[in-house]
């Protein structure tokens, strides 16, 4: 149809000015409802007192940096993975190594309990994300179970069972997020928006219904719907990668880590920034952060080898704990909250409580 | 070079899109965001092994490795 030439790049022009008007009016929207701060709110909140938190186990017999870790539902099983491609199945009462798996490739960065407690996930350089059903039998080869799950075309980052055994999420190095059915390994829907790495991933609490948050190196975390592929928030504040996002029990917030040294708190319905939990003496990265139940205090597992523990509502820095002779590269808190269990370079796991 | 401006095009538009997607969200006050943060966290206070310290007997972690019984 030859209707009358318009120069694609009087109109890109005019989209990006649209753009940048936007921006500023999604700025200037989220600042109008800006009347408080949350400390401000959790100012009449008493104060918490001292924390005696102490490594309780330490997992020794990975061989190389631990890179991640996930507890079982179980509340005593965790499944940890490693630089050399090892991925280990651990009773954390006990200590006992249950299951050993070794995988085709090193620098297995992420790894998942399945929700049954009967399969675990994991990948990394291989692009892959791979399903291995535990089996009780000592003797049986576990490799010989694997499945193939998804497929992307850059290096795994981080994975989850969603809450069955059927569907897996994943982040990628590609810069995309995607769900997939175990069983076919069919792909169900993909997740683009990212521009850069993503990194990390979680799924928000049952209850809240059917999105995730994803954080990533463009220094932005997203916020999905699962269903639709669509990004229906997005928070742009931090100054470097996005390592780890945990949403807050309730499904309201979620907290961040990252490079820049700070985690920061996200409240989903006020659609902003509403903590920084930051220190000067602080400035290597963070690497991980999760809740306890109650979700007011916030783990932050750092790069400096050490774990800081937050008051989430009073934004003040109540613990921090030392152990690890190395960067903490994975913090979890248990199922049932009683305790925590932080993955190090130094090629061990503790288990804290 | 048609190619890259019908993309860049395509990206612009698709960029757009979603920032109007965006701005359209409905969002509460911050107090009100952070009443409720509050209000959560004390309502589950009790409820958290990790905040409130439970007693060793009670914590699968806390008893030393030798008073296991297996």
């Amino acid at each position: 149809m030859a209707a009358q030439e318009v120069q694609p790049s009087e109109t890109i022009a005019k989209l990006k000015s649209e753009s940048e008007a936007l921006k500023t009016k999604l700025e200037e929207e989220r600042a109008k409802l800006h009347d408080v701060e949350l400390h401000q709110v959790a100012e009449k909140v008493d104060p918490l007192g001292q924390f005696v938190m102490k490594t309780r186990r330490t997992l020794k017999g990975h061989g190389n940096k631990v890179l991640c870790m996930d507890w079982c539902k179980d509340k005593r099983r965790i499944v940890s993975s490693s630089q050399d491609g090892k991925v280990i199945v651990w009773d954390a009462f006990t200590t006992n190594k249950e299951h050993a798996v070794t995988m085709p490739c090193t620098w297995v960065m992420a790894c998942a309990y399945a929700p049954s407690g009967c399969a675990v996930a994991c990948g990394g350089l291989d692009n892959k994300c791979s399903v291995y059903p535990l089996s009780l039998d000592k003797n049986e080869n576990l490799a010989a179970k694997k499945k193939s799950v998804a497929m992307h075309t850059n290096y795994l980052s981080a994975c989850s069972f969603t809450n069955s055994d059927m569907q897996i999420l994943t982040s990628s190095g590609d810069g995309t997020c995607a769900l997939w059915d175990v069983e076919s390994g069919q792909l169900l829907q993909s997740f683009h928006g990212h521009a850069a790495d993503v990194l990390c991933l979680d799924l928000a609490p049952s209850e809240t219904g059917n999105t995730f948050v994803s954080g990533g190196c463009d220094k932005k975390a997203n916020v999905w719907d699962m269903r639709s592929g669509q990004c229906i928030q997005s928070f742009e504040t931090h100054e470097s990668d996005i390592n780890s996002v945990r949403y807050y029990p309730s499904g309201d917030a979620f907290a961040s880590g990252s490079d820049d040294a700070t985690c920061r708190l996200y409240d989903l319905r006020a659609d902003r920034e509403v903590a920084i939990y930051s220190k000067e003496s602080i400035i290597f990265g963070a690497s991980s952060v999760d809740f306890s139940l109650s979700g007011r205090l916030l783990f932050g597992g750092y790069n400096d080898y050490t774990i800081n523990v937050w008051d989430v509502l009073k934004g003040t820095r109540v613990s921090i704990l030392f152990g690890h002779e190395n960067r903490v590269s994975t913090l979890r808190v248990s199922p049932d909250g009683t305790a925590f269990c932080s993955g190090s370079w130094d090629h061990t796991l503790r288990v804290w409580a | 070079m048609s190619n890259n401006s019908a993309s860049s095009l395509v990206i612009a538009q698709k960029a757009v899109k979603q920032l109007r997607l965006e701005a359209s969200v409905r969002r509460i006050k911050v107090s009100q965001a952070a009443a409720d943060l509050k209000t959560f966290c004390l309502q589950n206070a009790h409820k958290d092994p990790l905040l409130m310290g439970v007693p060793s007997s009670d914590n699968p972690f806390r008893p030393p490795k030798s008073c296991e019984l297996f």
